[in-house]
């Protein structure tokens, strides 16, 4: 954690991700001179607003221009600068996506592009607004970084481990009142390294983002139940922690992942490739969005429906279980 | 057949009588949704409402009972989040009962922040993403003149979404092509989320930017129903060859005191007094 930071659930708990990201960047922003802060025409939904009126040199709105915004992000950076450029998750990776590919992955510098409201936390505002596709599209451009924070606390955290970061960083915020996964930030994090939320034997779930909360309390509700779950938060979905799944792979019988994205190509298909290079013998469940555009509804409804909060959780795994799946 | 809701008036002033209490009725729609939907993208909804009541209404020929009628003119909303504005319109001219709103934004709903084309008759293409909506329109405009028909395109932008690149690089499109069967018009209310358009990206001398895209450029108060029908009752011909584009000057959050004229009023959320409050002053406007 950067110098200075400090923050636990009693500063964080009524605050969303977003409000975190503004905070954390203001802390940055004292700590270090080059951090420059843009968004275009959010900073009030990201609350980059905080920064703007600590900072204002060092803030820049562009305007409703995502493509702009990333490009300008670039030679800031280009200039020794350390830009943290911010939009809709659903803009970030797919309207200025080619911009953040060949400006930013391709010429490798060090742009944070910390993308909010991802997966379906749009709720209502539909399949324009929700991205359910920016892992994959993130993991597949080399020199990016791809994290997923499970709450407000670890986005305190990926913030700041990304200033140091050499080279291009993609963090996927959600939008509002994801319950916390921590009590206080004193946990190992380091970019590239799972956290082991929960041992057990019998399955794993490998979640990132909000599924890590879920995980938990499934893992708490089943052991009263016989079956031993254990939970681990992926939150860097590039570089993969593959020793983790290798583990898991060899000491549970079961694999679930789950993720507020589609289950092509994001944290699923990640974990996927790892088992079957490594040639692992167990069982691989997605849960997530099922190659589909969502319907719209709040936010905990869709996530009822994909599978990503405790309850339905605990239902595919009882099912599994009645099927004698592990 | 072409089905305008106005059919049946002859004399101006009960035409401009009638458009003027839809809109109103519009606008409390409106508000009632913001209300049971707990939220909603109020200041732009507003400042829309008069001009896309006047095509929907008396100016556009549409079938509503046949939404997919081959000849009818199409309209997009490319600032798609006035959908809380739009689909209260459809609904007006008989796309589909006025009850089915009240499932706006609940789960599953056809309704909902942004324009549906899967879900919602009427809905030509589902927006929401800022700066696709004029590219598409040019598309529309290419296929009708390639097919020899004379239905126009319609394209609602916001000012706001004048900032991206996109948008204009559709602007350059339809001049080079000759589409004198698309209208643009501009929802100038002057503010976008984070402040005024002017102090965050300015986009003046606009016209005069429009005009050297090489577009034929109109300027009207969007709020006036007597200038708004002067205007697009004599637009040029859709066989003529430069493409129009309206600057509708407007106010964010127009007819609700409390709203207009700022960006906070961008998204909020209203409860049943403050609901009460806006609906007296909107009936106030409605004419005897
Ligand atoms: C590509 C894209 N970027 C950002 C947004 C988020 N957004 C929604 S409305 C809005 C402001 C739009 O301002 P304007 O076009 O003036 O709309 P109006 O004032 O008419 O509501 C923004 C930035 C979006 N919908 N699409």
């Amino acid at each position: 954690m950067a110098e200075g930071m400090t923050f636990t659930i009693h500063d964080l708990d009524m605050l969303t991700q977003a409000e975190v990201y503004g905070k954390a960047l203001v802390e940055l922003g004292r700590q270090n001179k080059n951090v420059v802060v843009l968004t275009a025409d959010l900073m009030r939904s990201n609350k980059t607003g905080e920064f703007a009126a600590a900072y204002p040199e060092r803030f820049f709105n562009v305007g409703v221009a995502e493509q702009n915004l990333f490009g300008i992000a670039a030679g800031l950076a280009r200039a020794g600068k350390i830009p943290f450029a911010s939009t809709f998750a659903a803009f970030a990776s797919m309207r200025a996506c080619e911009q953040v590919r060949t400006d930013i992955a391709y010429n490798n510098v060090p742009v944070k592009i910390v993308a909010t409201h991802s997966g379906l936390s749009m709720g209502t505002g539909g399949p324009t607004h929700f991205a359910t596709e920016d892992i994959a599209i993130m993991r597949a451009m080399p020199n990016m970084t791809v994290i997923v924070p499970a709450d407000s606390i670890e986005t305190a955290r990926a913030v700041a481990a990304c200033v140091d970061l050499p080279g291009p960083a993609y963090i996927r915020i959600g939008r509002g009142f994801e319950p916390a996964a921590y009590e206080d930030e004193n946990y190992d994090y380091t970019i590239g390294k799972s956290v082991l939320m929960r041992d057990g034997s019998d399955i794993t779930l490998i979640c990132c983002g909000v599924a890590v909360n879920a995980g938990v309390i499934v893992s708490s509700q089943l052991e009263g139940e016989g079956v031993s779950v254990r939970v681990i938060n992926m939150h860097t979905i590039k570089p993969l922690d593959r020793e983790a799944v290798v583990k898991a792979a060899k000491e549970t019988r079961f694999i679930i992942t789950a993720e507020e994205h589609n289950i092509i190509g994001g944290l699923g298909s990640a974990v996927a490739e790892v088992l079957a290079e490594e040639g692992a013998a167990v069982k691989l469940k997605r849960l997530g969005v099922r190659d589909e555009y969502s319907e719209i509804g709040y936010p905990e409804a869709l996530y009822n429906r994909y599978n990503l909060d405790s309850d339905s959780m605990s239902r595919v795994i009882a099912e599994l279980k009645e099927q004698r799946a592990f | 057949m072409a089905q305008t809701t106005t059919r049946h008036i002859t004399d101006r002033k009960e035409l401009e009588k009638y458009l003027v209490t839809k809109a109103a009725e519009t606008r409390k729609k409106i508000l009632e949704l913001a209300r049971i939907a707990m939220g909603g993208h109020l200041g732009g909804a507003l400042s829309m409402v008069d001009v896309t009541v006047a095509l929907y209404h008396h100016i556009m020929n549409l079938d509503p009972k046949n939404p997919s009628w081959p000849d009818r003119d199409r309209f997009i909303l490319s600032k798609g989040h006035g959908a809380i504005a739009l689909d209260p319109i459809l609904a007006q001219v008989g796309f589909f009962p006025e009850e089915k709103l009240e499932t706006f934004n609940k789960l599953d709903s056809p309704f909902g922040m942004h324009t549906n084309a899967h879900s919602t008759p009427g809905i030509e293409h589902s927006t929401g993403s800022l700066g696709h909506g004029l590219a598409v329109a040019v598309g529309m405009a290419l296929g009708a003149r390639l097919d020899g028909a004379t239905w126009r395109v319609f394209c609602l932008l916001g000012d706001g979404e004048m900032q991206e690149g996109s948008t204009w690089e559709a602007l350059m499109s339809a001049a080079q092509f000759k589409l004198g069967n698309l209208v643009a018009i501009i929802d100038r209310n002057k503010f976008t989320i984070d402040g005024p358009t002017e102090m965050l990206m300015a986009l003046e001398p606009l016209a005069d930017k429009l005009r050297a895209f090489r577009w034929n450029v109109i300027e009207v108060n969007g709020q006036n129903m007597t200038e708004i029908l002067n205007v697009f009752e004599e637009l040029p011909l859709p066989t003529s060859d430069v493409p129009t584009v309206v600057i509708a000057h407007t106010e964010k959050g127009h007819g609700v005191s409390f709203m207009r004229g700022q960006s906070k009023w961008h998204y909020g959320a209203i409860d049943s007094d403050l609901e009460a409050q806006a609906v007296q002053e909107i009936d106030a406007t409605i004419p005897k």
